[in-house]
């Protein structure tokens, strides 16, 4: 197990990038701590898979250095470097045994038979697919397969990390859950650093300590699910996480003080730098119906159940808000109140306030 | 509640009127003649089952069908292994791909006869590229129409320039089909190409292989032209395979009920093989 230190990692899946449009990752400077459940969450095509593999060693990166311990491994093959992958689709070896398949990469690394029974032995408890153990493994059905996908990863007990790639696309809905929290529990058993790599935010939410969000090759907020969620540093991961996401509003920024559609807004500090495009962030969550405040009219009203998410259009800018109790009607002129401990100004997406010593909600 | 209608029978129909015509009829005018003997005029006399206990007493029928054997075993034991390996050393991605596929399919469009005249014309001693290469500049004396075993070698390098392409493609659609996952776990799990080999691509190949396997009996078991037009059974009868000898019984001879009982002796034959092998071959999947 190990500590793994990214450093000005860059990659490009061209051989001459010019501009930083070439680069599916754009300068990754990261450490991530030994014995950590970490996920990398962003939408399709934001790098994330890419990140995995220059750390599994499938990639080699354009520039930048990978440290395992202080060890520079960014030369080494995938085999060398002692790390586990769980790939989206599950991999096994259809002709093979289930114990065959748990027990390959131990066979390949030439470990003796004894030790080798009583690691398969180990992992197959660990993942109750003890009964299965001499079943051919194309036999087993999609959730069973990525078990024993994740046990080959498992059994080696030299693992410097275990990465999943996405490893629930494929599994029925009603069992992604039983998956899920057997990671979790995986993880707190063997405690070997693992990176979950996923586009649901349930699933990076759930299963991580540290969440890495990214967007477009760049790393724009790293955090525990709570602080992502509170205080999101881009609009991106205010946008990307949350149901429905924070409400990102087009604001004017004159002499200090803030304005939205010609109303001023308290926001949760002083802020800070100037110029560029300025907007005001405020999730939902912390938007309410009053008597005095932001003039709208309500445009749509959707229950969801515990509550509902009220739509109102404050000039011509939508913003909503979650309503619990008592709803408007559709059409109906309200004011909504936004908290100001958690109203923030965004300049060019980035956050431009301070936090003034408020870290209560 | 089962509703019984019997309409769908004439849908079917055509199919059946269809089927009987090109396959059923002409199967049992030769089961006709394989039973019965014939002077011409229609007159026909009750024979049995003696030509049939004729022809498997025959010791041409045998050698005949021993050298069948012997032919089809040798081209899928080297078409077979040697398609793999093309496969396998082929781009799986990239500009060479269109070429390799191109190049790999053009023997497979010559059609059979002009392959047997072309090898024929290659490998003429004095005047054919091939002959005369090897008489006369490395000293080899070849001469595949005086010499059995180099028309053997001929008519065997022969099939194999002609259909080990079908294998290589065959297996090439199996390789691609592989996802790239399988190859970066198995190199996450340190296995040895040979083990990617064993473990990964051929288990993948396994239907394909079973395809191409079967084509490849089916059409060797049955070859005619190539061999016909190349050396035309000889030297003597060395490469006279099942083939050729029917037709040399059938038209050569006229002899009708010995020509009808082979033919469905080799039918049988054929069915047999075909459908022990793909027996074998897809048992492990149905469990």
């Amino acid at each position: 197990m190990a500590k793994i230190t990214l450093s000005n990692l860059r990659h490009s899946y061209m051989p001459n990038p010019t501009g930083p449009a070439d680069y599916a990752l754009k300068e990754i400077d990261l450490d991530w701590q030994d014995g950590g459940a970490y996920a990398l969450l962003g939408p399709s095509g934001c790098g994330k898979s890419t990140l995995l593999n220059i750390i599994s060693g499938l990639l080699t990166p354009s520039e930048g250095r990978i440290l395992f311990d202080d060890r520079d491994v960014t030369d080494l093959p995938p085999d060398q470097r002692n790390i586990a992958q769980v790939f989206q689709f599950p991999v096994i070896y259809d002709t093979m045994t289930v114990r065959n398949n748990l027990a390959f990469p131990l066979r390949n690394r030439g470990v003796d038979e004894g030790r080798i029974a009583r690691r398969v032995a180990e992992i197959a408890k660990m993942l109750e697919v003890e009964e299965m153990l001499d079943i051919r493994a194309s036999h087993l059905s999609p959730d069973n397969k990525q078990k024993i996908s994740m046990g080959r990863g498992l059994v080696r007990d030299d693992v410097n990390v275990v990465m999943f790639d996405e490893p629930l696309t494929v599994i029925d809905p009603h069992l992604k859950w039983k998956l899920r929290s057997k990671l979790k529990e995986l993880h707190q058993r063997v405690r070997a650093t693992m990176i979950y790599v996923t586009h649901d935010q349930t699933e990076a939410l759930t299963f991580a300590d540290q969440v890495v969000v990214m967007q477009d090759g760049e790393i724009v907020q790293i955090g525990t699910p709570v602080e992502l969620f509170e205080r999101p540093q881009h609009t991106f991961v205010g946008h990307f996480i949350g149901s429905p996401g924070m409400n990102v509003l087009p604001a004017e920024e004159s002499g200090g003080a803030v304005s939205f559609q010609g109303n001023r807004i308290t926001l949760e500090g002083a802020v800070t730098g100037q110029g560029g495009t300025t907007q005001v962030g405020i999730r939902p969550e912390f938007v309410s119906l009053a008597h005095s405040g932001l003039p709208a009219r309500v445009s749509k009203v959707s229950d969801v159940g515990r509550h509902a998410v009220v739509e109102a259009v404050v000039g011509d800018t939508p913003v909503k808000a979650i309503v619990e109790g008592e709803l408007p009607e559709q059409g109906a002129e309200v004011h909504l109140a936004f908290r100001p401990d958690h109203t923030r100004l965004y300049r060019d997406g980035w956050l431009s306030t301070e936090n003034e010593g408020s870290a209560r909600t | 509640m089962k509703t019984e209608n019997q309409k769908a029978w004439f849908f079917v129909l055509p199919v059946l009127l269809l089927v009987a015509f090109n396959a059923l009829v002409p199967i049992m005018t030769v089961v006709n003649y394989s039973v019965q003997e014939t002077f011409g005029n229609n007159v026909f006399f009750w024979q049995g089952l003696d030509w049939f206990e004729q022809i498997l007493r025959s010791d041409r029928f045998q050698a005949a069908l021993g050298r069948q054997f012997l032919f089809t075993f040798l081209i899928l034991i080297i078409e077979i292994p040697l398609g793999i390996i093309i496969a396998l050393s082929m781009p799986k991605k990239g500009m060479w791909v269109p070429v390799c596929l191109v190049l790999m399919a053009l023997p497979m469009l010559i059609p059979w006869n002009v392959v047997g005249a072309m090898w024929n014309i290659f490998t003429l001693p004095k005047i054919g590229l091939l002959g005369y290469f090897l008489n006369d500049v490395l000293g080899v004396s070849y001469d595949m129409t005086q010499n059995p075993f180099a028309a053997w070698v001929t008519i065997i390098v022969m099939d194999v320039w002609h259909w080990t392409s079908l294998v290589v493609l065959l297996s090439y659609a199996g390789l691609v089909s592989i996802p790239d996952a399988y190859y970066q776990a198995a190199k996450i799990d340190g296995a040895s190409p040979w083990k990617v080999f064993r473990y990964i691509q051929l288990p993948k190949m396994k239907t394909v292989l079973t395809i191409a396997i079967l084509l490849r009996f089916m059409d060797s078991f049955n070859i005619y032209t190539e061999p016909f037009v190349l050396t035309g059974g000889g030297p003597g009868n060395s490469t006279t395979l099942l083939s050729i000898d029917l037709v040399k019984i059938a038209l050569g001879q006229f002899d009708l009920g010995p020509a009808a009982a082979m033919s469905l002796i080799y039918f049988a034959i054929t069915l047999l093989v075909s459908w022990l092998f793909y027996t074998l071959m897809t048992k492990d999947d149905a469990q």
